[in-house]
């Protein structure tokens, strides 16, 4: 991890002729391949393709001739590993390493290798550019381009694309109210959850009394379904220091710190790893540009605990203590982490700041709708074709998103709802497809922006079960310090329980409302009072479903367990046998060629004969 | 100067002419007027007052810092013409602030808190006096047997007043406790016998042992995890 | 003698793991606020968070004991017990849950008896479930000694369970 000696960038004409120097350096007809080395294509194996690739090319002597980059995540999760060749852009999916030797030679030939190109689905044509990918071709990467392209690990490849740009403007061409006045101009909410006016926040930690203020960037996603913080920061760190430095400058802040979760290994290493190189160009530390002005960042890793994403738990938890949220009767800007005003924004909201500050107030607020402005990053999951992460305009219909940009449902089902905003967001149901994705509109229909997650449910998922999910995580998460929140969600799951094990009464519709009340209104801190969210949503838009489950003993989507029995359908059974060795309650019992018969008595309901079933034979209802 | 009227009590009104440069903080609290000093809460300012407000606390002890864990002080709060509801112990008195304590959303609010946590500790009394005011026959759940509320007012004393942390809140969720490192029974070194955890315990989960030491709520939930440490 | 030998054994054993957290808290200079990363240092090193390693936090930073216990106690990254030689962890954030995660965890279960936050009686696999990984794509995932493994199915899972002895 050792930073070769490099020369402390004196003020901003140095930054320049180190740009210019980096980009003469570059020729823009190198071969170069561009393998994601995100924690989703990484765990699809991109590290054996990425190693197959070194292996080849030493092989073939061609080192020096093809540039290998190993860069952030590109988003398309779902395709992974993904390799792209430049200059001429092709990109491959689903690369194994035996697929390498023909990349190569391909590469040299100036051929393509066919069968490792996307199939458009609609169409069946295969398709040679990520950019004509619909995945991609529906978005609109502003904050989240560069993650694919360049190498998180070097600070020259940021640099050369215009990194440090916007600093060196917000240092040297605008004065601390000027910046604090473009970000509030360009109507940038807050991306982690609460949709706060940037600005605003800015503004007041600057005006709060005291010496010693701080930044905070909250990388605790522990937003179950939302990884778009970890991407940024694994893949271009840079923009967020840059956002946090810009950000520092303008509220008075000599100190930062990034809190980020310790299961994300490779978003700890890389923004260690920028925090050293920018110490080392002189663009954190004393005297930043020949500025004047002195920042530092360190970092510090979460423990997990899902109430450190809310601000004062966070600050408690920065001081080495328990995460444990305290009343916000006083703002964290004026009284944060040690009683010192702190401003906290959120990964994804510090990178909008550089573009902001490049591009302008201006253009940056006619992106989205009134309210809300500029791009979201959403991470599209769940039961839908295209799987991973969307950067859209704000206002995009969430039909859009799912269906244009996700490629609608799996396996030809139906969909059913989508959940955005995580435990403090709700459902939003078919009916509300047109919706568009703006912090308000989305609030108004009960669930939230939240930091981004949507997570698409369809035919064969309950939705009673779902907020019992929800439910349940919450309960796991509660900091339990104050009564509505702890004992609560712990009697919302108890109601729960009785409903999906059909052991329900109509009159625990009403209770679960009551508790909903109490939690809302009582709760100390935002998880609490949010935490019902998921479970008022499924009432609002599903309530048939609970009825089902109270007055018929019955789940329509056959995934509550209690609710559900297994048969075998005896015209469609081959007699297979597949599922009588397969049971690992030997409840399915039968010959072969003959069709088998589950034995109710013993069934565990495990559900395994479903699955591995070929021809359609087990129905569960 | 100007002179107003206060309350100092439910019966008892007084005229004070205000000096100049009085820092005094005036709230209206149930629509009586009353005078307070900067920095402390709404319920310290009608703390011993009898008659003023109506507002019941179980985490709240004035020799500690104010904690929030329990909301039975929710209040509502009338402020530049917004509504909210906000634990009294906790939110600071301002000058002009309005503050309701025994309205209908309130006492609604403060039933279903005492209905969660009736649930949790049926047998403690001054929970089911609590619950017999605010007209709650039987919770609608599952019925607990703990004695501790979880206020935290043991662990707060012994760290502030005796500056010993003998004991402190451990695990988190449903599943916290008040534990002595490492769950140990008794107490050792950390703990010096001063009986304050006890005194100020609210429902009597805390009781003095044969030496002098407090004997720690008996939990009856299983712990995740830490069950059995090993070294 | 022997058992005097032993406990000698057992004396020195404790002095080079109170070296090795001794060398830990050394690389945070007293910082009592660096709590949390201190601990999942000492997580690291040991696999587990011993207590003596709790004992020494809280005497050289001067942090009561209750503090550091209750620190511990309430982050799920923390472990006071050993665990077994390979740490599964399965994914039951929203997305995996929506793909079948459950039913990872119901297989080990029937399979080793191993349930969340056990330990396999041979001490070969300890099981924890965390909630999203951030590697929704791929779901249901699985995590094997910091490996992914993702689009776990049953079968995929008694495969990829065979390598790990």
């Amino acid at each position: 991890m050792s930073i070769e000696q490099v020369d402390r960038l004196v003020d901003v004409a140095a930054l320049e002729r180190l740009r210019q120097s980096i980009i003469e350096k570059r020729n823009p007809f190198q071969l170069r391949l561009r393998i994601c080395n995100g924690t989703g294509c990484l765990a699809s194996g991109a590290d054996e393709v990425t190693a197959a690739f070194e292996a080849e090319l030493t092989r073939r002597g061609l080192s020096a001739e093809i540039n290998l980059v190993k860069s952030g995540c590109h988003g398309f999760c779902e395709k992974g590993p993904l390799v792209v060749v430049e200059p001429q852009e092709t990109f491959y999916q689903r690369v194994k390493p035996e697929h390498v030797p023909a990349i190569v030679a391909a590469t040299l030939d100036g051929k393509i290798v066919e069968e490792l190109l996307y199939v458009d689905p609609a169409t069946g044509e295969r398709i040679l550019h990520e950019q004509e990918v619909p995945f991609y071709r529906g978005q609109t990467r502003l904050v989240f381009g560069s993650n694919g392209t360049i190498d998180p690990t070097q600070i020259e490849d940021y640099i050369a694309i215009g990194g440090y740009s916007a600093l060196a403007k917000a240092l040297t061409q605008m004065s601390t109210a000027e910046i604090i006045d473009e970000v509030k101009r360009s109507g940038l909410r807050g991306r982690g959850g609460g949709g706060f006016p940037t600005g605003v926040k800015w503004e007041s930690c600057r005006r709060a009394d005291g010496d010693i203020k701080y930044v905070v960037c909250n990388a605790d996603e522990g937003d179950p379904g939302a990884y778009m913080d970890r991407s940024l920061l694994e893949g271009t760190p840079h923009a967020v220091l840059e956002g946090m430095i810009i950000g520092a400058h303008a509220i008075g802040a000599h100190e930062g710190y990034i809190y980020v979760r310790n299961e994300y290994p490779l978003a700890v290493s890389n923004a260690r790893r920028a925090i050293e190189q920018a110490m080392a160009y002189g663009l954190l530390g004393k005297d930043i540009l020949g500025s004047g002005f002195d920042f530092k960042v360190s970092i510090n890793r979460g423990g997990g605990a899902f109430v450190c994403g809310e601000s004062s738990a966070l600050m408690a938890s920065l001081e080495g203590q328990v995460g444990e949220p305290r009343a916000k009767y006083v703002h964290t800007v004026e009284k944060g982490l040690w009683d010192r005003p702190t401003c906290l924004n959120n990964v994804e909201t510090w990178a909008n700041v550089p573009l902001i500050i490049n591009r302008g107030a201006d253009w940056y607020n006619q992106i989205g709708t009134e309210k809300s402005k500029g791009t979201k990053i959403f991470s599209l999951v769940g039961k839908v074709n295209n799987t991973g992460l969307v950067e859209v305009p704000m206002g995009i219909p969430l039909r859009d998103i799912i269906f244009d940009i996700g490629g609608g449902i799996l396996d030809g089902k139906k969909f059913k709802a989508v959940q955005t905003g995580g435990p403090s967001g709700g459902f939003i149901p078919e009916s509300l497809l047109h919706l568009p994705v703006d912090f308000d509109r989305l609030t108004e229909a009960g669930s939230m922006m939240g930091s981004g997650a949507m997570i698409v449910m369809d035919e064969g998922t309950c939705m009673v079960n779902m907020a019992k999910f929800f439910i349940d995580f919450l309960e796991e998460e509660s900091c339990g310090k104050c009564v509505p929140c702890r004992e609560g969600i712990d009697r919302m799951g108890e109601v729960l329980e009785r409903i999906t094990t059909g052991k329900g009464r109509m009159e625990d519709l009403e209770l679960l409302e009551a508790l909903a009340d109490t939690l809302r209104l009582g709760s100390l801190c935002a998880l609490g009072s949010t935490a019902a969210n998921p479970v008022l949503t499924s009432l609002r838009y599903f309530r048939d479903e609970y009825i089902a489950h109270v007055v018929d003993k019955k789940c329509p989507a056959g995934e509550c367990q209690a609710l559900i029995q297994y048969s075998i359908i005896s015209e469609k059974c081959t007699g297979c046998m597949v599922c009588v060795r397969e049971c690992p309650s030997h409840a399915v019992t039968g010959k072969r060629r003959e069709p088998a018969v589950i034995d109710l008595a013993v069934c565990s309901k495990c559900g395994v004969c479903y699955d591995v079933c070929r021809f359609d034979a087990v129905k569960r209802a | 100067m100007k002179s107003v009227t206060v309350w100092v009590d439910g019966n008892t009104s007084v005229e004070v002419i205000e000096p100049k440069d009085s820092r005094a903080v005036h709230l209206t609290v149930d629509g009586k007027l009353i005078r307070t000093t900067p920095g402390k809460s709404l319920l310290e300012a009608v703390w011993n007052r009898p008659g003023i407000g109506n507002i019941p606390a179980l985490c709240y002890h004035p020799i500690v810092q104010s904690y929030g864990a329990c909301r039975l002080c929710t209040v509502e709060v009338e402020e530049q013409g917004r509504t909210r509801f906000v634990a009294s112990c906790l939110y600071p008195a301002k000058e002009g602030l309005v503050v309701r304590t025994d309205t209908d959303r309130v006492r609604q609010l403060r039933k279903g808190v005492l209905e969660l946590l009736l649930a949790r500790c049926p047998e403690v009394k001054v929970i089911q006096d609590l619950a017999i005011e605010y007209g709650i026959e039987k919770p609608r759940f599952a019925l607990g047997v703990q004695d501790c509320i979880l206020c935290g007012l043991c662990v707060r004393t012994c760290r502030e007043n005796i500056g010993r942390s003998a004991i402190s809140l451990v695990n988190r969720g449903i599943f916290r406790e008040v534990a002595a490192p490492f769950y140990a029974y008794e107490l050792g070194d950390g703990c010096v016998g001063c009986g304050d955890c006890v005194y100020v315990c609210p429902t009597g989960a805390l009781k003095l042992g044969p030496d002098g030491k407090p004997v720690l709520p008996k939990v009856h939930i299983p712990r995740p995890a830490a069950e059995g440490l090993l070294r | 003698m022997a058992a005097e030998m032993d406990s000698e054994k057992v004396q020195g054993i404790l002095e080079r793991h109170s070296e090795r957290v001794n060398a830990i808290i050394d690389g945070y200079e007293g910082r009592k606020d660096l709590m949390i990363s201190l601990l999942q240092d000492v997580q690291a090193e040991f696999n587990y968070v011993p207590r003596d390693a709790m004992v020494q936090i809280s005497q050289r930073l001067d942090v009561p004991l209750s503090q550091v216990f209750s620190i511990a106690t309430f982050f799920k990254a923390f472990n006071l017990t050993p665990r077994g030689r390979h740490l599964i962890t399965v994914c039951d954030g929203t997305a995996c849950h929506v793909r079948g995660g459950l039913r990872l965890i119901d297989k080990l279960d029937r399979d080793l008896g191993l349930t969340p936050g056990g330990t396999t009686e041979d001490g070969r696999f300890t099981l924890e479930t965390v909630r999203c990984l951030g590697a929704c794509a791929l779901g249901p995932l699985m995590v094997i000694d910091g490996k992914y493994h993702g689009q776990m199915s049953s079968n995929k899972l008694d495969r990829t369970l065979r390598s790990y002895t």
